[in-house]
């Protein structure tokens, strides 16, 4: 008896919690869903009768998709540039023994600790130089190294956990050494290559602060950029506003429904553990 | 092919492989990182290096008028660390020892408690924003239903309750992160010694006290880290509810906002100030470095193996 009390009073704690978190997520929907002067009128109304006009609005401004479309870009090319460099160098690191290793290891270490945040201003006058200020690439290329130092270390240990003997029958087979790592290795990591790839690419996703010091032209902003310059924008339109927070959240969301396991795993990575 | 060969072939290999990202390391945060400490030394007019400054630039930060918004600044990230620290240590212990006491319905709640993490802080922020508008924004007209006079509850607006309010939001968004590593450390806790100790007589609240929790040290150490890390280089939520100056009137002034305003100059003054700003990036950097350092030893002092 007692045992089921308190069992049903965890369950009450976890249930408080669920609805702290679901229901604000739930009005910033319900709300996207009204119309502005019905909004205003009651905000704590369901929408019976779904507005949809709202989101044709926001995506009618135009500004929207580009947003949505650099955000793919910077994100994915980022991602693309990570994964090849923490596979190449989590291999090397992983796998072989060469003179040096321990000075490259602690090197990647270090860089987990530096803040990118507290370089920003060399970085700017860095990139200014380069010419890679205003442009995707650039950011794509500072996001790349800011994650570097994490993904290697997890791909180092992932390829440094599969068993050596696969290696060896390889070389036998007369495999060459990208041919082992192309064909045998990679697709074992796979889980790892998961790990980074959400530990990576969704801070660089959800970030504003790094677009928002390297990227002036409204043509190249990426999408939580513009969320700050339409929210000036539509101040008082609420319908509008909501339904622009909520087509900014819902990739991520939709994402977090099919892989939430994957998610919790990959944004953790690091902090917990085995 | 013969041993050599294969040797030869993993030497050009390892440089081939390490070469493109040790290169972008060094040179997007190696450098960079290196040049900020170099920058405070110097004397700046807008982003033109002018002459050596010595120490001019920390002397600066010091005395009036970079002085006082820099103590009120420190103030705000102190108190951000303590409040967070506080709340979320807790709130993530007690959610994780919930979630651990379920078999059944485990993973749904666990997926919901960590849900907001995956926000970015800009939906948050804005979120947050238009759920605490004083005006029609749902939480004052619930506050009013139930008889009480929400009209003076400002929220993000009062120079009074912005800052905590601003900590509830950073809660919400982050609580469920720490839920998960306690609720990993649980796990990994060996079942045997919570039964040893139940068939001896000891009560769930004792084998909470005196096994689970000290068993928790190494998660705590984790935690305790990231958030003074996190409460040190606070930048993002107080940017986006009050803009640059700390909004209202400096009431969630920063570190990390000062630090932008003499970066890249702020509504009040467009002229930057890259002499000092580097200045404080450095005792920041200096900050969040002897702190966690320093706190990650205390802490793991205590760990135990389990």
């Amino acid at each position: 008896m007692k045992h089921l009390l308190t069992k049903n009073f965890f369950r009450a704690v976890l249930l408080i919690n669920a609805l702290t978190v679901l229901l604000p997520v739930f009005f910033l929907f319900n709300s996207a869903l009204r119309e502005t002067n019905d909004f205003a009128r009651n905000p704590l109304v369901l929408a019976r009768k779904p507005y949809w006009a709202n989101f044709k609005q926001v995506w009618a401004d135009g500004s929207f998709a580009i947003y949505l479309k650099n955000s793919l870009i910077v994100t994915g090319g980022s991602l693309l540039l990570i994964l090849v460099c923490a596979i190449g160098a989590g291999f090397v690191l992983g796998r072989y023994n060469f003179k040096g290793q321990n000075l490259i290891i602690g090197f990647v270490l270090t860089g987990m600790l530096i803040p990118a945040k507290l370089a920003i201003l060399p970085l700017f006058i860095q990139l200014k130089w380069m010419h890679l200020l205003n442009s995707h690439l650039g950011l794509i290329l500072v996001y790349t190294a800011g994650a570097l130092p994490a993904a290697i270390f997890i791909m180092s240990g992932f390829f440094r956990a599969l068993p050596a003997d696969l290696d060896n029958a390889a070389r036998i087979d007369g495999a060459s050494e990208g041919q082992l790592l192309r064909r045998v290795l990679v697709p074992l990591v796979k889980p790892g290559l998961a790990i980074v790839a959400i530990y990576s690419a969704i801070p660089i996703w959800n970030d504003f602060f790094l677009p928002l010091v390297f990227l002036q032209d409204p043509e190249k902003k990426t999408i939580m950029q513009g969320l700050t310059a339409f929210f000036g924008e539509y101040q008082s339109q609420w319908g509008a506003l909501f339904a622009g927070l909520t087509l900014a959240a819902l990739p991520l969301i939709v994402l977090y429904l099919l892989l939430s396991e994957q998610f919790i795993k990959g944004l953790t990575a690091g902090a917990v553990k085995g | 092919m013969a041993k050599s060969g294969i040797k030869k072939e993993q030497n050009r290999f390892t440089w081939l492989l390490l070469t493109p990202g040790i290169l972008l390391i060094v040179v997007f945060t190696s450098i960079p990182a290196f040049t900020t400490l170099s920058y405070s030394f110097f004397n700046w007019t807008g982003f033109t290096r002018g002459t050596f400054a010595g120490i001019e630039n920390f002397q600066k930060l010091f005395t009036f008028p970079f002085r006082e918004q820099f103590l009120s600044a420190l103030r705000h990230n102190t108190l951000v660390f303590i409040g967070i620290y506080l709340i979320q240590t807790a709130g993530g212990i007690f959610l994780a020892y919930s979630l651990y006491q379920l078999r059944r319905g485990q993973r749904f709640f666990r997926t919901v408690a960590f849900f907001p993490v995956i926000f970015s802080l800009v939906i948050v922020g804005y979120m947050w924003q238009s759920l605490l508008n004083p005006f029609n924004g749902p939480i004052n007209i619930l506050i009013s239903k139930l008889g009480i006079d929400s009209g003076s509850l400002l929220w993000l607006g009062d120079t009074k309750t912005a800052l905590p309010t601003m900590v509830f939001i950073n809660l919400w968004r982050w609580v469920g992160f720490p839920t998960i590593i306690f609720l990993a450390g649980l796990n990994a806790i060996n079942t045997e010694y919570l039964e040893a100790a139940r068939i001896d007589g000891a009560s769930d609240s004792q084998i909470f006290r005196k096994i689970m929790f000290p068993l928790l040290a190494p998660s705590m150490t984790i935690v305790s880290v990231l958030t003074f890390i996190g409460a040190f280089e606070w930048f993002d939520l107080p940017f986006i509810l009050g803009g640059s100056n700390g909004n209202p009137e400096g009431a969630a002034d920063t570190l990390a906002l000062m630090f932008y305003r003499l970066s890249f100059g702020s509504a009040d003054s467009i002229a930057n100030q890259i002499g000092v700003g580097s200045a404080l990036g450095v005792v920041i950097f200096v900050i969040v470095g002897v702190g966690a350092s320093f706190g990650a030893k205390i802490l793991r002092s205590r760990e135990v193996e389990g």
